[in-house]
């Protein structure tokens, strides 16, 4: 199975590269871009089709490594 | 006093910290590398140097605070025993749950490696006691990441404990923006645990141990934890 876990900040916590990234796309002349946060996407791979055991071990792996809870949001989804 | 310098991949500063635990402690440290499981019996301090474990991927110390070696420093914390972290030693022991908060990106985006001015607040903890409470230090850093945060209780909490025992300050001890060179909220260079026996520090202190390297304000925090433990052995 294909899993994706997304890292975010917590909304409220100053991203200032994020911030950069919005100035920049600004300064390119991007029309329609209010604002920028920026986070992580880590692609994947879990053996087995147990869904629900592969979501355990991928909350585990954020929980434990991936994200900082005490800034950063995760979701786990099987992609496919 | 008998201590340990952790060695992590991509940490640098580990030899620089040994150096100036000799010159101003008189300890002779063992050099511990993360797949240790036990620290050296009879240790008294242990010191997380700073540098770049594991190239900061991930976020800085996160992978280094899983390594098999901070199990070891968990449980040495949790009977009493002193621990230093310094720069990458801070993101460390704030990744291994042993200080709360976080360092995050620089407030300007910039690496800063320059002298910092640095209050010490307290004068009465055993990483202090060399130092008088209000002086001021100037100690260098050299980080990206040292932007301290967390949730407004931890901060409240922090401040209400005395647990900010270095603020970044103008070399008169003034606070001011101008100086809080990296953005931390409240100006905060350093900080205790609860218990008061881990201490996390964005600056160097072992990089101002000798006339060569033009300023020795850094002694004062070595010195005093040897005398801390002298005595004791």
């Amino acid at each position: 199975m294909k899993a994706r876990v997304t890292v975010t900040l917590k909304s409220g916590v100053l991203d200032p590269q994020g911030k950069a990234i919005e100035g920049a796309l600004k300064s390119l002349g991007v029309e329609g871009v209010a604002s920028v946060r920026q986070g992580k996407v880590f692609d994947i791979e879990v053996p087995g089709a147990d869904r629900g055991r592969a979501e355990a071990a991928l909350k585990e792996a954020a929980e434990r490594l991936l994200a900082n809870t005490v800034i950063e949001d995760y979701r786990v989804e099987i992609v496919g | 006093m008998k201590s340990a310098v952790l060695v992590f991949p991509g940490i640098n500063r580990e030899r620089d910290m040994a150096r100036a635990l000799r010159l101003c402690a008189g300890s002779d440290p063992a050099m511990v590398w993360h797949t240790e499981t036990a620290l050296p019996a009879g240790t008294d301090l242990v010191v997380l140097p700073g540098g770049f474990s594991y190239g900061d991927y991930l976020r800085c110390g996160a992978i280094a605070a899983r390594s098999p070696v901070m199990d070891a420093v968990r449980a040495f914390a949790a009977s009493g025993g002193l621990v230093l972290g310094i720069c990458n030693g801070f993101q460390i022991l704030c990744e291994a749950g042993l200080l709360p908060g976080v360092l995050m990106r620089n407030a300007g985006l910039k690496f800063i490696c320059k002298d910092a001015y640095i209050r010490v607040e307290r004068a009465d903890t055993p990483f202090t006691r060399g130092y008088d409470a209000g002086q001021v230090i100037r100690v260098p850093v050299a980080h990206g990441e040292g932007n301290y945060m967390a949730d407004s209780e931890t901060i409240a909490r922090l401040e209400g404990d005395g647990r900010i025992v270095f603020r970044y300050t103008a070399p008169d001890g003034a606070l001011s923006p101008d100086w809080n060179m990296n953005g931390s909220i409240y100006a905060i260079a350093g900080i205790l645990n609860e218990r008061g026996n881990v201490l996390g520090m964005m600056p160097h202190p072992e990089n101002h141990v000798e006339d060569l390297m033009g300023c020795t304000d850094g002694r004062g925090l070595f010195a005093g934890l040897g005398r801390h433990f002298s005595g004791r052995h």
